[in-house]
């Protein structure tokens, strides 16, 4: 009884498919283990929806002083399905000289991009939808669906605001989408795989504690992918009153309210797989049922943290957004990733191995944050600005 | 391996299924009383001005190339750092010179100011 | 089940790329393009080329795609709905792509291939053995390609800096 707990998960899957097979043939009991696999990983964003839409205005209520939303339910937690219920029956309105196919496809393709992330991301040891070979790619090449439903949702607007919001969107999740694979690469190469659960075995050490330049990089340009403060000018409400999708309206504007949340879910379940030990922990080897509630107790943590960093921080401007990523993210990413790689073939134990690449890290650290507040001094002299206020 | 596979394929037609059942609920559900001035292009209450398609600036088209090649650049890099283990001295050197090529061109694009948003 | 997925792919592939060029608005087509590539993606798969495959779809739908979309976006007039959608050389042109598709087939089916070939590689390890020749015999492709980017990056900067001044 107990070594069925301790496995709970693997056990109840193995359970599940010897029940199939007892009156399905084999390729059957595959598909239909396929499609309830696909429908519980599907609902993902759909869930994360529900549950981080609250606590995010629980959390941003709380740091601005506010109670947050306490109406719907204890402590307000319907909120997001009063929310839910609102969009589904609310009018759709498609405007004039809108291209009608493109602009319906359009948060179709955003929502289906958001849920097929969660495909490679591991749960647990053995909970994986699948388990490529070329997860962590798999992970930001399923992102380039987001950017072209993104220029379609734009395009097919007929609207100025559209357009333009698109056009940023665009440009920043390609600038950000550099240092983010790079960040990936040099994991690529520590762990010596590209599989997802590769990685996780891989990682005696937290990644995230041999290379902090690495990790950061993934969370900016993470956090930038989504949109997320303080790089969330591309839904600036004053200038381009919200961007990309300003025409949708019912659900079709839920969609994308649903992929963006669905999308900082996965952004933070990928920094968790990736640099912060995925499922691993105190006795995840010999209790493997405890592995899924450490991946979600970090996510969770890494969520919090995006929300502490949003009700917080000021929004960038879009040169200084652009600038940072090409001028700050890439050069120290590759530093890392060259870094990382020279260490690795130095004859010396492990431990010391570890410890050069975090020496390493936090030079490229000291150096890249000494050159920033260089920067941000010549620009505050040069603008006659009391360097004062202005140091960042 | 490639069970693997018909699992993303299966999983992207229920990916896709999704929103459009969704879709396909709400449309059963919604009002439907569309009028001229509500389905108007929004522009901040007022009367559109001018043409959609404004013209954009080249910057755009500079900024999708220099990630054009620095994302062909990270492909390149994934298989070199799967293998890197079972690989010899001359595989770093060979990535750093690689790495430092591309480095010349960033510090060429910093130069002439092509990652500046004017 | 293979034949079958490579039937349905393949249609896919064909049908989109031959909407690409017939479709009225560019933007369509660039979109139709995407398909096309999912499509080649797709083709990777079933010859076990993964790595190709991924590749295939970050570079080309999710640079070379917006490329396009930017360039689109950035030439005057192609957003006339009435615009015509065929030019006046698209006779010589479809002549030259006839041409070109019977000397590749002449060429494909000249070639002795081979049919019986050795199992192919465990996937994991292709990857490996892909970065092993990358840097091994093809040493020198590999860091001419890094020279060739640099080269395109700097073409392209020259030739937006000369437009504005």
């Amino acid at each position: 009884m107990f070594d069925y707990i301790r496995n709970f998960f693997v056990n109840l899957g193995t359970s599940w498919t010897n029940w199939l097979n007892s009156f399905l043939p084999e390729p059957a009991v595959t598909v239909v283990n396929f499609l309830v696999i696909g429908i519980i990983l599907v609902m993902m964003p759909v869930i994360a929806t529900l549950t981080l839409t609250w606590m995010e205005r629980k959390v941003i209520g709380r740091i601005q002083n506010r109670i947050g939303p306490n109406r719907v339910g204890p402590w307000g937690i319907f909120q997001a399905i009063a929310d839910a219920v609102k969009m589904l029956v609310k009018e759709d309105i498609v405007p004039d000289g809108a291209d009608r196919p493109v602009f319906n496809l359009a948060p179709i393709l955003i929502a289906a991009g958001a849920a097929l992330l969660w495909a490679v991301i591991p749960f647990g040891r053995g909970m994986v939808g699948a388990d490529l070979n070329i997860g962590v790619i798999y992970l930001v090449a399923v992102g380039s669906i987001t950017t072209v439903a993104v220029i379609m949702a734009g395009w097919a607007s007929n609207n100025k605001f559209a357009l333009i919001g698109a056009f940023r969107v665009v440009a920043q999740l390609l600038s950000y989408e550099v240092p983010m694979i790079l960040s990936i690469a040099a994991v690529a190469l520590i762990a010596g795989t590209m599989s997802t659960m590769g990685v996780v075995e891989a990682q005696q050490v937290p990644f995230a504690l041999l290379m902090p330049v690495a990790f950061i990089a993934y969370f900016v340009a993470g956090s930038a992918e989504v949109g997320r403060a303080p790089f969330d000018l591309l839904e600036a409400d004053s200038e381009i009153v919200a961007g990309y999708f300003v025409e949708y309206s019912g659900l079709k504007f839920g969609w994308f309210y649903i992929a963006e949340y669905g999308n900082l879910f996965a952004i933070s379940a990928i920094a968790t797989t990736l640099f912060l030990g995925g499922w691993r922990g105190p006795f995840s080897h010999e209790v493997p049922a405890l592995g899924p509630l450490y991946f979600i107790i970090k996510t969770i943590l890494v969520v919090f943290l995006l929300m502490w960093i949003r009700g917080t921080w000021p929004r960038f401007r879009i040169d200084q957004m652009l600038g940072f990523a090409w001028k700050v993210l890439v050069p120290a990413t590759l530093a890392n990733l060259l870094w990382v790689a020279v260490i690795l073939k130095l004859p010396v134990p492990q431990l010391v191995q570890w410890v050069l690449m975090l020496g390493g890290n936090l030079l490229i650290i000291f150096i890249a944050a000494t050159m920033l507040g260089r920067a941000a001094k010549r620009y505050a002299e040069a603008h006659n600005l009391n360097p004062a206020s202005s140091a960042v | 391996m490639l069970s693997q596979y018909a699992f993303i394929a299966i999983f992207a037609v229920i990916a896709f299924a999704l929103p459009v059942i969704g879709l396909v609920m709400a449309w059963f559900l919604r009002p439907k009383k569309p009028n001229p001035a509500k389905n108007a292009t929004y522009e901040c209450g007022m009367e559109t001005i001018g043409d959609t398609w404004v013209q954009f600036k080249a910057q755009y088209y500079l900024y999708a190339l220099v990630f054009v090649v620095f994302d062909v650049e990270a492909i390149f890099v994934f298989p070199w750092a799967v293998a890197y283990n079972k690989l010899g001295l001359y595989a770093l050197v060979e990535m750093v010179l690689f790495v430092f090529i591309l480095l010349g061109g960033l510090l060429y694009a910093w130069q002439k100011k092509a990652l500046e948003w004017h | 089940m293979q034949q079958l997925m490579f039937i349905v792919i393949s249609a896919v592939t064909l049908i989109s790329a031959a909407l690409v060029v017939t479709t009225r608005s560019l933007f369509r087509s660039a979109l139709w393009l995407i398909l096309t590539f999912f499509g080649i993606a797709g083709l990777f798969i079933l010859l076990h080329a993964e790595f190709l495959a991924i590749a295939q779809i970050l570079i080309y739908v999710g640079a070379i795609s917006t490329l396009i979309i930017f360039a689109i976006m950035l030439s005057r007039g192609v957003m006339d709905p009435n615009a015509r959608r065929f030019n006046d050389q698209w006779g010589l042109v479809a002549g030259f792509a006839a041409v070109f598709f019977v000397l590749l087939t002449a060429i494909m089916t000249r070639v002795p291939w081979q049919t019986t070939m050795a199992p192919a590689p465990m996937a994991a390890e292709a990857i490996q053995l892909l970065g092993r020749e990358l840097v091994t015999p093809y040493a020198i492709p590999f860091e001419v390609a890094s020279v060739l980017l640099v080269v395109a990056m700097i073409g392209a900067i020259i030739v937006a800096r000369e437009r504005e001044s």
